[in-house]
């Protein structure tokens, strides 16, 4: 009686739970219309304008489109606001286990091992033959198209591309008797203003990104800019830089600007220094910040911004980041950038793949791409929405006409990640106080046993 | 004298034990088991190295064991467990059970309610409102002390957890204590006074032998959960460099951070003998006190 009475309970409880299990999934006409959309973005913090763009404007636009068509979609936004880091091992576990979003957020620099891992696929793979003929593909260069691609094949959609500028404030530059259209040519001028900064009271004249907490940051914001301002690559002829003298003179100026005290060593140490850092910047502490454009648009902005400047375009100034000296850099340029891209990748788990390619490609259309730009201008991966929209933002367009033309990408290969850590390992020992000779011989250790010591230079 | 007092027979036995030890075996033996395996191989999160995993031997094993990272690691984890738990939680734990031991009312009562709520709060929670505390630049301590900018969980990051740790869990102790302390009869306590005992040897002879058995299973107990414990990574994340990276936050930095799931799991194998180390000279000193009492 009572074991008999207890299956019929439990019974009874699995029915319900399942009943509203499957309530949510299954709307409508029965069969499973659903998608999803994560990417590392949330309304009010990170990122914001994007995730307005997803949940206000995107997912309405894209339910009312196939609702002509006579299909009834369900599309959900996944929100995350996390460090990047933080953001990878989550969608990394996710696709590992066979789960996620349908359209997922990814960094380019994460599709080479990703791709490898199996843990996403080609999109005409995932999709079938209509990825090849979709419009968009003629409106993306090469080069852009190329974030997005691994092995010569397309694993996701570019959303544009950035390049890396000095920002810097026109107030305290004021203080200090500095330029308000200020242009180093080299990483001494930097330091002098640096030091100009300091004698006029400024609590951080310089931050330029160091340490591990601070993530790929720190590599594309700080370590890769100058080490392509001496001349050298991270990646090249298929040897990876070891600790070689160009690393030396990176890891140099980073101990420079530490000891001399123009910077502040706490920030580059902090969980959360990257985000205080911008936090400072906003608040007139910081005298020059190495950032990408994704600083004046995403956090700087002065309405959606998580540290809004309500006087950004009077008291923000950009240069471009120097060469050691001029001519120094690398292919012999005087200037020199980093740029990089996010790019949107399809789930291979996905149930309904031709829907989410539907979804994708909408999202990537020439009228989404526009509409994104409302809430934060950018430079996207199509020429025909970048010809239409640049002209009004001088920022964005400084980054297309001067930053572009001079700018270097990260190797997409999937041993980079590893060794962009081991390089942050070695500003962090910078920061710690050891010496560019401890830190560079650690680093070229490390840097070895990743990717053997045949294909280092030194 | 039978052995079988509940007088079920071997079969009935046998199948009381079943369900337990199945779930043992999965939830247990079995993913223990999949560690060893695991930090047998080269497997990682992303890359090659997820798809096809390649078998390595005990390379994970000696690279952890002369890994300096991991000796800093379990030395601060050392560190970590004598302090917060053991002089922590245990000593705060008792000192305030026996603060309390005769009081009643509405002191006795705010103060257990005060140290239960530290403990019972989501640990997510917590942690937010300690780096409110702690934070250098707009921390509620720097404000109260005047030392502003003072970064307490850069410049002391251990001492902050280990601080943290000991108010976030002496209620458990407390509670312990407390019930262990009405094990002691009164009288003993009364005569040991009448004879001039002091306080000190109060506790010493009277109070401490009665209540052993409780204070090695609290010091078991708390010392495994703080081996283990993960919620100082909310406050610190390890940092910085690496300096209150105590073991459960080195493997989550290497393994899921870093990636490399075939060394994270290796180290987990070790963690996991270092319990069973620390567990057995635990159970050894109970049973030899059982076998005094006996």
């Amino acid at each position: 009686m009572r074991p008999a009475r207890m299956l019929t309970a439990l019974a009874a409880a699995t029915l319900a739970l399942a009943a509203c299990g499957s309530e949510g999934s299954s709307s409508g006409s029965g069969d499973d219309n659903t998608l999803t959309i994560t990417a590392n973005a949330i309304s009010g913090g990170k990122n914001a304008a994007t995730a307005d763009w997803t949940k206000n404007w995107l997912i309405p636009k894209f339910q009312e489109a196939q609702k002509a068509k006579g299909r009834n979609v369900q599309v959900t936004f996944q929100p995350n606001g996390v460090d990047d880091e933080q953001y990878k091992t989550k969608i990394a576990l996710d696709l590992k286990s066979k789960a996620g979003a349908d359209i997922i957020d990814l960094d380019g620099i994460w599709v080479g091992e990703f791709a490898q891992a199996g843990y996403i696929k080609p999109l005409n793979e995932a999709a079938g033959p209509e990825v090849d003929k979709w419009e968009g593909w003629s409106q993306i260069p090469e080069a852009v198209q190329g974030l997005g691609a691994f092995e010569d094949k397309k694993y996701g959609l570019p959303q544009g591309t950035d390049g890396r500028v000095l920002f810097y404030n026109k107030k305290l530059f004021a203080k200090a008797g500095l330029p308000a259209d200020w242009q180093p040519k080299s990483w001494q001028e930097i330091i002098d203003a640096g030091t100009a900064l300091k004698k006029a009271g400024v609590p951080t004249p310089l931050q330029i990104d160091a340490g591990t907490a601070m993530g790929e940051a720190t590599t594309m914001q700080g370590a890769l800019p100058l080490l392509v301002g001496t001349g050298s690559e991270i990646f090249a002829d298929g040897k990876w830089a070891g600790g070689s003298q160009a690393v030396k003179d990176v890891l140099g100026f980073y101990r420079q600007i530490f000891t001399a005290g123009l910077a502040e060593p706490r920030l580059q140490q902090e969980a959360k220094g990257r985000d205080k850092s911008f936090q400072q910047f906003a608040d007139g502490k910081i005298g020059v910040l190495a950032e990408g454009d994704y600083f004046w648009r995403s956090v700087i902005e002065p309405k959606a911004g998580v540290a809004p400047m309500q006087d950004r375009e009077d008291t923000v100034g950009y240069a471009l980041i120097p060469a050691k000296q001029p001519g120094a850099g690398v292919r012999g340029q005087d200037f020199v950038s980093m740029s990089g891209g996010a790019v949107r990748v399809l789930n291979p788990n996905s149930k309904n793949p031709k829907l989410a390619w539907e979804l994708l490609a909408f999202m990537h259309s020439a009228e989404a791409t526009k509409e994104g730009l409302i809430g934060e201008a950018r430079i996207t991966s199509r020429t025909d929405v970048n010809d239409e929209v640049l002209k009004d933002n001088p920022m964005l367009d400084f980054v297309a006409q001067k930053v572009l033309p001079i700018t270097s990408y990260r190797p997409g290969l999937a041993v980079y990640p590893q060794v962009s850590v081991a390089l942050q390992e070695a500003t962090a020992d910078i920061v710690s106080g050891k010496s560019v000779e401890e830190a560079a011989a650690a680093y070229d250790k490390k840097v070895a046993d990743l990717v053997g010591p045949e294909n280092v230079t030194r | 004298m039978s052995t079988d007092a509940a007088g079920l027979g071997r079969g009935r036995a046998v199948g009381f034990m079943v369900p337990a030890l199945v779930l043992i075996g999965v939830f247990l033996v079995f993913p223990a088991l999949w560690t060893i395996y695991l930090g047998l191989t080269d497997f990682r999160l992303t890359g090659l190295a997820a798809a096809d995993p390649k078998f390595v031997g005990a390379e994970n094993y000696t690279a952890a064991l002369g890994d300096e990272r991991f000796h800093t690691s379990l030395w601060l984890t050392v560190q970590f467990v004598l302090g917060s738990a053991v002089i922590g939680q245990a000593g705060l734990g008792f000192a305030i059970a026996w603060a309390l031991r005769d009081r009643s009312g509405p002191v006795r009562r705010v103060v257990e309610g005060l140290v239960l709520l530290a403990w019972i709060l989501p640990s997510s929670v917590v942690a937010f409102l300690w780096i409110a505390l702690l934070d250098g630049d707009q921390g509620t301590l720097n404000a109260l002390l005047r030392t502003d900018g003072f970064a307490w969980l850069l410049d002391h990051p251990m001492a902050s957890i280990v601080l943290f740790n000991t108010w976030r869990g002496t209620a458990f102790s407390m509670m312990l204590y407390g019930a262990a302390l009405e094990s002691v009869p009164p009288s003993h306590l009364e005569t040991a006074r009448l004879a001039g005992a002091s306080a000190f040897q109060q506790l010493r002879d009277v109070v401490f032998p009665r209540i052993r058995g409780h204070m090695l299973t609290n010091l078991l107990l708390i010392s495994l959960w703080t081996f283990n414990d993960f919620t100082a990574f909310q406050l610190t994340a390890g940092g910085p460099e690496g300096r209150s990276e105590i073991l459960p936050v080195y493997i989550y930095n290497v393994a899921l951070n870093g990636g490399k799931l075939g060394f994270g799991a290796a180290v987990s194998f070790l963690v996991l003998l270092i319990n069973l180390v620390l567990a057995l000279v635990y159970l050894r000193l109970l049973r030899g006190r059982r076998g005094v009492a006996a």
